[in-house]
């Protein structure tokens, strides 16, 4: 099973590619929503391609409250 | 009339195939507008009907298929009128969307519903009329009603407890919770989940498979196996509205209308 840092780096490389921003733009403590420059419907974009990337079920109301890529690592650690 | 261009909706009859194209930004919200044309096409339906084998439903617009009732135009209608009035509008406006969707749920040929982005509320609810889901591996599922103190008004809960097992109804209601598409197959309500930007072509290669077969047939096997829960429609417009007086629904609709948050779905 990956380590939380091994994942939060996958999703940071999946956030980077998919939205076209540079990885080295990218850190665990950034929003996500600032950083990525993305709205509501793109938010549930990001989660359906973490869901098939790791392979879980990710319920939106998980995720209330996050907007940093950490704590957004951790809560998919935790459907490891 | 087997052409029809609206603001919020068109559709074209064409070599036996009916397609419905929904495109009124931002995301095909269902109000006033959207519900006239969509009664236009209800009406146009009993004629189109026998010159098809299929109906597809979809989007142009990239953010989706449908994000369901236009929550801005409910709520700042609601706020223009006195309580009383209100209600009678909110009855009224279900009503009359339960009459297209019926009307579609019951047409004699196949129904398609080719679905990418978001199907929420209003807009599960019409891919729920349709005989078959085709979606994009990034489509999206939800019922966010409970988070605004209300239930699904436009035939959603008797709909799914047609189609799910209940524990699966349960967790899409009592939780408010999205769905991705692959889940939504797992649970047998998706058909068929697509490759992204590939749901409406393969929507047409099912209608071309449908084709083939004897209309009349095909029409006669689809009321057999799919009934229309009447009574429970009815019932779910009365829950609906007995629950809109409460002043958490007010709240919620405000909340949610003055929201700039990026995930204004969530409470």
């Amino acid at each position: 099973m990956p380590t939380t840092d091994q994942t939060l780096e996958e999703i940071l490389s999946l956030a980077a590619s998919h939205f076209k921003v540079p990885r080295e733009k990218l850190s665990a403590d950034d929003d996500f929503f600032k950083t990525l420059g993305i709205d509501s419907l793109q938010t549930l974009d990001l989660l359906t391609r973490l869901e098939h990337h790791f392979q879980i079920e990710l319920p939106d109301y998980d995720l209330q409250g996050v907007s940093d890529f950490r704590t957004l690592a951790n809560r998919i650690q935790a459907r490891l | 009339m087997n052409h029809f261009q609206g603001d919020s909706l068109s559709w074209d009859l064409k070599d036996g195939v009916i397609e419905l194209a929904l495109h009124r930004a931002p995301c095909n919200e269902l109000g006033s507008l959207t519900l006239d044309e969509f009664e236009k096409f209800a009406n146009a339906l009993k004629n189109l009907a026998p010159e098809a084998h299929a109906l597809i439903i979809y989007s142009t617009l990239p953010s989706g298929f449908c994000a369901g009732a236009d929550l801005r135009e409910l709520y700042h209608r609601s706020q223009q009128m006195a309580k009383d009035e209100a209600i009678k509008g909110v009855r009224e406006f279900l009503e009359r969307t339960h009459r297209v969707l019926n009307a579609i749920d019951a047409a004699p040929l196949t129904t398609i519903a080719a679905v990418h982005g978001v199907a929420f509320g209003g807009g599960f609810e019409l891919a729920l009329v349709c005989d078959l889901i085709i979606a994009d591996k990034m489509a999206r599922f939800c019922f966010p009603e409970l988070r605004l103190g209300l239930i699904p008004g436009f035939g959603g809960i008797p709909r799914l407890k047609r189609d799910l097992g209940n524990s699966v109804v349960r967790d899409l209601l009592l939780t408010g919770r999205s769905f991705n598409a692959t889940k939504m197959q797992s649970v047998g309500l998706v058909s068929q989940v697509v490759a992204e930007g590939e749901v409406l072509k393969l929507a047409r290669v099912t209608a071309a498979q449908i084709g083939k077969f004897d209309r009349h047939t095909a029409s006669a096997a689809k009321q057999f196996i799919k009934p229309i829960p009447y009574e429970e429609l009815r019932r779910e417009i009365d829950i609906f509205c007995e629950l809109f007086t409460r002043p958490s629904v007010e709240a919620g609709l405000r909340k949610f209308t003055e929201s700039t948050d990026a995930q204004p779905y969530l409470p």
